[in-house]
């Protein structure tokens, strides 16, 4: 068998942090900034890239993804100049993919074709919502007829595209999100990413929710009842979930995301990135500075990371675990048991199995549709002494 | 030695938070008895769980030394009591020490519950009562109103009451004068052989046990050798003192003099509250009549969330119970809780106080099960047994019946939530024996269960009544009763730590009550759960808890693991803080919030 960190493949971050607009949902790592001086950001990106392939030099590289923030408002020749530089230190893979977030405004939509010039080759598209009043309770600057159309100048720009939806959204029931998702897959080519509406703290919406403002969510059998209807749906013309989210026909699913999930390496480059790497053997976390001003200050003093931290067996076993069980093809169990120096407790095993939430076979195992739901509780679960 | 007509005794009785505490401090101060830099709010109230809940929970004695306007020195012992019920115990001993009372009563609350069953049990002890107007700093005061109510309520005459500030100082040299003129000077002859009383005692880490006496007759000295009456042992005496309030040291003590001594005892349990101290040689041989000791009335488990902290668990309850004998433990083990202990405590506050401590003075986390009170389950062969535990009930095939104890709650509300009260009494099973006003306050007196009080009902009380209504209670004795015991069945499970006594005619709805109050309690699992309430294999109420539908993360997104780890692992350690019943989870605080009733 492979040593370890062969698994999973070998991928690399880039974390663009700025937006036009904060959305009130959104915790993540993305400011709006006036002036953003993107020659800086481009040294700073190289300077990281270069102090990385010092570290982990020769290994076959299977992705790059820009994500965000909003990276489709990063310059066409910052992205080329990003990519020029990583082609410049591992090599790639043939099948090398390049994914990078965008938005679907006019603007962005307008660099597509300098985007595909640097080697960009797999766009998602943050769309959201297919109508214009829940887009706006969203705090989403764009309408659908916007996003259809970027949608198109992406298909005819890339070889392939992808779109988020964000459902379970306040006064959506559970019809209008049947109808919603059946229009999406008639757009669809072949991967979605279909999120229900996390609250998360620390946000516009953690807050109105918090002080009880944040009115119409659905209730939770309602989401319950909303996902299974997704996964019919979406089984019905071959788009299955793939993980836990995201849905794909076979062989489009994103090899980005399947390096997280598959608990592959993967380095973290800008401000607030997260990376596992194996150094000598081990296996190291790293998470750099997340205020972007920060971030730049640190990379120009020459590094920005903030923590790079060795990743114990016991740890690395669980977010294994963790990860892998969002997908639908599951664990090996195997690779845990090499992890974790001990297989998975047989009595939490086969209660879980009796439950029908879990399942094994051929040295794989797996959530059932019905595990995938609640699967924290069943991680809880496994994780038990 | 002091000679008796110098000296005046007295214990400071109130109702809750009227000032007790805060008038000892005055009187401490103005006497300089502590050196101003020494002196800090309510000084007497020495332990943290005193201090930090403001509330004063063993009485303490102070000796204060007063030189009064007649131009001659007195010494006055000063006895600081706690207000709330649950420590009646400690006032009405208090009182067996001294011949007078202060009876403190805020000015803008007026007569309460504990401030009639104080003055009950001072004019029982014999004592003259000084009445004490406190707080008159504050705009809410009402003196003319408030001495009237003294004079109606209680008949006592309320003419001469002193108003006072403790706060502020106010009537502080009118009190200290009238506890000179007004309170009787102790009886005693120094002559007469040794009749001590053993007032309190308690454990120090530095000098063993240290007993508190209050000499009625003969002269009390270093190297005497003593002998406890009720049990004929002898001892050393090595240190005699008094307390100002730190430990002094004195030649002796004579007839009327309140102090300690030390004689090398080694635990609390070794003394007894009550009994009478004389010389062993030319000893007296007329025992003082002594008090009843203070007994359990409320039961409960404690068990360590961890049960891999029951070892020191014990070790918590040995320390705590050599300082408090009305603490009472005996090891239980429960199906599904492991090992523990059970509790008897003088009442919820005594039981809230000793669970503190245990959890903060020693670090360990409990889960505390239903409290319950002692029930007599008489035999078909005729014996009785006393049932602490609802766990222990017999079979029914061998029992003839049970009775529970009763008490009569004395209970003081303004008007406009009389019929809350009433209603509070009726539902609980009370029966009325008294109605009567005192201006805009209503006095009920109601026989009631004391297992329908014990739990939540001075909280219901207090809630319905906006804070407004005072409560007391004495025990009054048992009295037989359709009494059943209600199991709760989680996941078809019995669950022998979620097991009550009850009547059978409050069943229904109590069953009802608790499994309710369950399912909004125990997490939802990954399978359905029923939870259902039973006397003797009859259900009588049943909820479903819906199996967990959905509780996955939906965007796991930009690699960011170690976030969600560290959240899994919390959770893990979370499911660590229930208890597993089969295969649930029962989080601890649930075997306390299911029994609350909201009526
Ligand atoms: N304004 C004002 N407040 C007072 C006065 N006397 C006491 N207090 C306040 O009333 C509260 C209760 O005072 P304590 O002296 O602790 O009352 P207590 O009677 O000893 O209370 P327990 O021991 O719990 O029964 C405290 O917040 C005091 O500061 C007074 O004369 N005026
Ligand atoms: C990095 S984010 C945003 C990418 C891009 N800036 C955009 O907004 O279109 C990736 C996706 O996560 C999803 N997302 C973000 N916050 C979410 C939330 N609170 N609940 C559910 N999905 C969320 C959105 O679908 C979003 O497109
Ligand atoms: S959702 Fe996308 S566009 Fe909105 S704030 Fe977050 S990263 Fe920016
Ligand atoms: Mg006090």
């Amino acid at each position: 068998m492979a040593e370890d960190w062969e698994q999973g493949g070998f991928g690399l971050y880039i974390h663009w942090p700025f937006c036009q607009a904060k959305c009130p949902y959104c915790d993540f790592n993305s400011h709006v900034a006036r002036e953003v001086d993107q020659r800086r950001w481009l040294k700073a990106y190289i300077s990281e890239i270069d102090r990385y392939a010092a570290l982990v030099p020769h290994r076959v590289l299977t992705s790059v993804f820009f994500g965000g923030g909003t990276p489709s408002l990063m310059n066409p020749d910052v992205v080329h100049g990003v990519l020029d530089r990583i082609r410049h230190h591992w090599p790639v893979a043939n099948s090398l993919e390049v994914t990078l977030e965008a938005n679907p405004g006019s603007v962005d939509a307008g660099r597509f074709r300098g985007y595909a010039d640097a080697g960009v080759n797999r766009v998602s598209m943050g769309i959201q919502a297919l109508n214009n009043a829940d887009l706006r309770r969203l705090g989403r600057i764009h309408t659908v007829e916007e996003a259809r159309a970027a949608f198109d100048i992406a298909r005819s720009q890339f070889e392939r595209v992808s779109f988020d939806l964000i459902y379970a959204r306040q006064d959506q029931t559970l019809d209008a999100w049947k109808d919603e998702l059946k229009q999406a897959l008639s757009m669809a080519i072949d991967h979605l990413s279909l999120y229900q509406l996390t609250i998360e703290s620390g946000t516009a919406f953690g807050d109105r929710y918090d002080r009880g403002l944040l009115r119409g969510l659905p209730e939770d059998d309602i989401s319950a009842d909303m996902y299974i209807a997704t996964q019919d749906i979406c089984g019905t013309v071959g788009m299955e979930a793939y993980e836990v989210s995201n849905h794909a026909k076979p062989g489009a699913e994103s090899r980005h995301n399947n390096i997280y999930w598959r608990y592959g390496d993967y380095l973290g480059i800008g401000p607030g990135a997260h990376g596992r790497m194996t150094l000598n053997g081990q296996r190291h976390a790293t998470e750099a500075w997340s205020n972007p001003n920060k971030w730049l200050e640190r990379v120009e003093q020459g590094n920005g990371e903030k923590l790079l931290q060795r990743i114990e067996l016991r740890d690395q076993a669980s977010e294994f675990l963790m990860m892998g069980l969002r997908l639908s093809s599951g664990i090996d169990i195997h690779r845990y048991e090499a992890l974790s120096g001990s297989p998975l407790n047989p009595t939490n095993v086969s209660y879980l199995e009796d439950l029908g939430m879990l399942q094994s076979r051929s040295g794989m195992v797996c959530v059932t549709p019905s595990g995938r739901m609640v699967l924290n509780a069943v991680l809880k679960e496994l994780l038990a002494d | 030695m002091t000679d008796l007509a110098h000296i005046r005794n007295f214990s400071i009785v109130a109702h809750i938070d009227h000032g007790k505490s805060t008038l000892a401090d005055r009187l401490i101060q103005s006497t300089n008895t502590v050196a101003e830099r020494d002196m800090k709010a309510q000084l007497l109230d020495s332990m943290d769980i005193e201090r930090e809940r403001g509330i004063t929970i063993k009485a303490n004695t102070v000796r204060i030394d007063y030189t009064a306007d007649n131009g001659e020195a007195y010494v006055l012992n000063l006895i600081d009591t706690p207000g709330h019920v649950d420590f009646a115990y400690e006032v009405s001993r208090s009182m067996r020490a001294v011949e007078g009372s202060l009876l403190v009563v805020d000015s803008t609350q007026g007569v309460e519950a504990q401030t009639l069953a104080n003055v009950y049990q001072a004019i029982d002890a014999g004592h003259e009562i000084v009445p004490v107007l406190n707080k008159i700093d504050l705009p809410a005061a009402d003196c003319d109103r408030v001495a009237e109510q003294i004079e109606d309520v209680i008949g006592i005459d309320a003419s001469n009451a002193i108003r006072v500030s403790a706060k502020t100082g106010i009537g502080i040299h009118e009190t200290l004068e009238a506890i000179v003129k007004h309170l009787p000077a102790p009886k005693g002859d120094a002559t007469a052989p040794l009749k001590a009383m053993l007032v309190d005692s308690w454990y120090d880490s530095y000098l063993g046990v240290v007993v508190l006496v209050r000499i009625m007759d003969g002269t009390l000295k270093k190297g005497d050798r003593i002998k406890m009456m009720q049990n004929s042992s002898i001892h050393l005496i090595d240190r005699i003192g008094v307390f100002r309030p730190a430990m002094q040291p004195v030649e002796s003590l004579g007839p009327g003099e309140i102090g300690f001594i030390t004689a090398q005892i080694k635990q609390v349990r070794d003394t007894r509250v009550g009994d009478t101290i004389t010389h062993e040689k030319k000893g007296t041989d007329t025992p003082l009549p002594g008090f009843k000791p203070s007994q359990p009335v409320v039961f409960c488990g404690l068990f360590p969330v961890d049960s891999a902290e029951f070892e020191d668990l014990r070790d918590a309850i040995e320390k705590l119970a050599l300082n408090d004998a009305s603490f009472s433990y005996e090891m239980e083990t429960s199906a599904a809780l492991g090992f523990g202990f059970r509790c008897g405590f003088l009442g919820l506050l005594h039981l809230e106080v000793i669970r503190d401590r245990i959890e903060r003075e020693y670090n360990i986390e409990l889960i505390t099960t239903a409290p319950s009170v002692i029930y007599h389950v008489y035999m078909r062969d005729g014996s009785m047994i006393e049932l602490h535990n609802p766990a222990d009930m017999p079979d029914l095939s061998i029992v003839d019946h049970l009775e529970e104890p009763r008490i009569k709650a004395t209970i003081l509300v303004p008007d406009e939530y009389l019929g809350d009260v009433l209603k509070l009494c009726q539902d609980r099973r009370g029966i009325q024996e008294d109605l009567t006003y005192a201006g805009a306050r209503a006095m009920v007196v109601y026989d009631l269960p004391l297992n329908e009080v014990v739990f939540d009902f001075y909280d219901r009380l207090k809630s319905v009544t906006k804070g407004y209504a005072s409560f007391d209670y004495q025990l009054m004795g048992y009295r037989q009763d359709h009494l059943v015991k209600m199991q709760i069945l989680v996941n078809d499970e019995p669950v022998d730590a979620l097991s009550t006594m009850v009547h059978r005619d409050r069943a229904d709805l109590r069953g009802r009550a608790m499994v309710e109050k369950l399912k909004d309690l125990i997490p939802r699992h990954m399978f359905k759960i029923p939870i259902q309430a039973a006397i003797g294999g009859k259900v009588i109420a049943r909820e479903t808890l819906a199996a967990l539908r959905k509780d996955v993360t939906a965007k796991c997104y930009g690699g960011d693991m170690s976030r969600k780890r560290k959240l899994l692992d919390k959770q893990k350690a979370g499911k660590k803080k229930m208890r597993q019943f089969g295969k649930v989870d029962i989080p601890q605080e649930a075997f306390i919030s299911a029994l609350k009733m909201d009526d």
